[in-house]
């Protein structure tokens, strides 16, 4: 019997190495998808604690759309070599030069195109599971995603032909070519990953703390412009008659630039963070995800593409 | 710290109810009177409320699914929501009530330590209330709150909601729940709001707790009574090819305690095959225990080498469990496809899988009679008492003793889909 029952945070990391440790006991070649983000720094940290003193039984993989903040694909290399750990990447710009992306417009978000990118390297490298960060609480295609999410041939997500997930038994389980896509955090919020970050100090790309940035107004969201890339190009110039404002603010979420929005903040460290998370009134994927808006189900619509 | 929710615990609990007995607009008041709902997301429901012509805003969208379901006006699934109220984190199961759904019910009870069973007011027991009822027994849920809600519709009125405490009481004892459970009452209108998070005066008579003070005080699981120390291995971590020579001999068995507690130097058997040793040292993380409880995922490393790999279990040496080939449990099942006697399916328990061969079915269990009817086959949503001879021994206590080594899947090798949930007698 416990006579003091474990905090909900000790909770939730023990679910989640749970889950990791299962993925590694019924898989024989997974794969962790490790993107620089608050998310999957959290599942690097988890992964540790469910894994050392071996090397994690995974290598870790980042799908890079080539419109990456470059504070975050930096701390991305930085942190996996002090792992120690390997990190595949691979870019849809890749996939572009192949054809298997083909954009609409030059300046089209990339993020949904992700996903093909995401298939050709899990057939490249045959991987029967995906680790990812993805949480129920982030948008309602989610809430009722299973910890253990089953893909077809196709990386297709059908939301009514999914296993029933009973107690803690996973069914990890797939034939050739059919995919797992694994979700150790399901069960955390927003918050809960802040207060982890805050608990276990864990580093993050500066982005996400309150900084000076140019950006304009466009359409009620703040988009950052002139983003500046390694290669040497840059992203989001402004429109023509936008005003261009010097703001400080962070990035609630980090993804593909043409896409992500900060919000206005003055948080420069994770306390200060944890504090405004408790008192937001807007929530993370509505503040932040220009992509989430376009229909009121385009989420279902991208995992149902095989998007994560 | 910063925020005070850092040190509190955590319950799962799950509702159960249809579409009518106003569920859904539970669910909603529960996160909107906890100021879970932002600002944008509320938005977005008023402005649906007004799209479909309703006057004020409804709360019941907030649990408003996929895409697919809303085409065809129905919910498919287990739905999970989250809250937290500052002294405790909430992971809520929303599974849909109706009869064929049967299969869904179990998955949510599944984790679940507390059901909210609704009554709708004006309705009184029906046959679902006893389907839920004996459900929740089933799965072995402890605590059950009756909400009676839509009092707002029978005029508030005392006589109504304790004719309907007294149907419960009466059924629950018919069932063997009453005795089992712990089972408490609440009258209610989710639809105002009413002795959910706040008490309104509607309702002076009823001086009993809230829904909310009911959860905040409900025991988390595993602090009730007792349990065996079980510990299926999950992972062996043995880093020998390391740069770092020490670990050459480290041999470390990872899993979660599932229940009980261990501490260092406590001795130790590991099953099926009977080695015995000590325990050597408790570790998470970089960090050493001195011991750990049920639900921490650690690394056990014991004094003696022993050949331990994932499907073993280790447990205290001298606790009553021991190997079995044969188990006979209550399986619900859960695929289109009817379960065949003629085939071999894998039980997964615990860490470890096995095949297995249907033996007899003694019974099946009508779920809104309870009666225990004669049977060959097992279709999708049916509950039926089952024999199964096994191939590899699994070691199992009872689903009544024990939530994590007395239940298990059954797994279609042909498919890979999860089709059977099973409780061991």
């Amino acid at each position: 019997m416990n006579k003091q029952p474990l905090s909900h945070l000790d909770w939730l990391e023990a679910e989640a190495i749970h889950i990791l440790r299962e993925v590694a006991g019924q898989c024989s070649n997974p794969v962790l998808l490790f993107s620089g983000g608050k998310d999957s720094l959290c599942i690097l940290r988890l992964a540790e604690k469910a894994f050392r003193p071996g090397k994690f039984p995974f290598p870790l993989l980042h799908i890079d759309t080539g419109h990456n903040y470059q504070e975050v694909i930096n701390f991305r290399d930085q942190r996996a070599a002090e792992l120690g750990e390997r990190l595949i990447v691979r870019s849809v710009e890749d996939s572009m030069k192949r054809g298997t992306v083909v954009l609409k417009t030059p300046d089209e978000p990339r993020n949904k195109h992700q996903s093909v990118t995401l298939l050709e390297a899990i057939e490249e490298f045959g991987f029967d599971c995906c680790i990812g960060g993805a949480r129920r609480d982030e948008e309602k295609a989610r809430a009722k995603e299973r910890i253990m999410s089953f893909r077809d041939e196709f990386g297709q997500w059908d939301p009514k032909n999914q296993r029933p997930e009973l107690w803690n038994l996973y069914n990890a389980r797939s034939h050739k070519g059919e995919n797992i896509r694994a979700f150790p955090i399901s069960n955390w919020t927003e918050m809960d990953v802040w207060q982890y970050i805050e608990r276990e100090n864990l580093q993050l790309p500066s982005i996400y703390f309150a900084h000076q940035r140019d950006v304009v107004m466009r359409g009620g969201a703040i988009v950052p412009i002139n983003v500046p890339l390694a290669n040497g190009d840059v992203v989001n110039p402004p429109k023509t008659g936008e005003e261009i404002i010097n703001m400080q603010v962070r990035f609630r979420t980090v993804g593909d630039i043409t896409c992500t929005a900060p919000v206005i903040s003055d948080a420069d460290n994770v306390s200060k963070i944890v504090l405004e998370t408790a008192t937001t009134t807007i929530t993370e994927r509505g503040a932040t995800r220009l992509d989430d808006q376009t229909s009121d189900a385009s989420m279902e619509q991208r995992k149902k593409e095989g998007y994560f | 710290m910063t925020n005070k929710t850092q040190n509190d615990s955590l319950l799962r609990f799950m509702t159960c109810g249809s579409v009518d007995d106003g569920k859904s607009t539970l669910i909603g008041r529960l996160l909107f009177d906890t100021k879970t709902i932002l600002a944008d997301t509320l938005t977005q429901i008023s402005n649906t409320s007004k799209k479909r012509g309703m006057e004020a805003v409804d709360l019941s969208l907030l649990t408003d699914g996929l895409q697919a379901e809303r085409e065809q006006g129905i919910t498919i699934d287990v739905a999970y929501r989250y809250f937290s109220t500052g002294t405790r984190k909430y992971i809520i199961a929303d599974a849909p009530g109706h009869e064929q759904y049967t299969r869904n019910m179990v998955t949510a009870a599944s984790t679940a330590n507390l059901a909210i069973i609704l009554i709708d007011a004006r309705r009184g027991v029906l046959t679902q209330t006893r389907r839920h009822s004996y459900l929740a027994h089933l799965v072995g849920i402890q605590h059950i709150v009756v909400a009676v809600n839509k009092m707002d519709l029978v005029n508030y009125d005392q006589a109504i909601y304790d004719k309907i405490c007294a149907d419960y009481t009466a059924f629950a004892k018919e069932i063997g729940l009453a005795q089992a459970r712990d089972i408490r009452f609440i009258p209610m209108s989710a639809l105002n709001g009413d002795m959910l998070v706040d008490r309104l005066d509607s309702m002076p008579w009823y001086q009993g707790e809230t829904l909310l003070e009911m959860l905040e005080k409900a025991p988390a699981a595993h602090t009730e009574q007792s349990e065996e120390f079980r510990f299926p291995v999950q992972f062996v971590c043995r880093p020998h090819a390391s740069a770092d020579v020490a670990l050459h001999d480290f041999r470390g068995f990872m899993g979660r305690v599932e229940s009980g507690d261990i501490a260092v130097g406590d001795a130790v058997t590991v099953l099926p095959n009977g080695y015995q040793s000590k325990v050597k040292a408790i570790q998470l993380g970089e960090a050493q225990l001195q011991s750990a409880q049920t639900e921490q995922s650690i690394t056990l490393l014991l004094e003696d080498e022993i050949d331990t790999s994932r499907g073993d279990m280790i447990v205290k040496t001298g606790s009553n469990i021991a190997p079995v080939k044969q188990i006979e449990a209550f399986v619900c099942w859960l695929s289109e496809t009817p379960m065949s006697t003629a085939r071999t399916y894998i039980i997964r328990h615990t860490t470890r899988e096995s095949k297995a061969k249907v033996g007899a079915i003694s019974y099946k269990v009508d779920v809104n009679t309870l009666e225990q009817q004669t049977t060959t086959d097992l279709k999708m949503n049916d509950i039926a008492r089952i024999s199964f001879k096994l191939a590899q021994p699994l070691m199992v206590d009872s689903y009544s003793q024990n939530r994590a080594t007395g239940a298990f899947i059954v797994i279609d090798e042909s498919t890979n889909n999860t089709v059977g949930a099973g409780m061991i007698v």
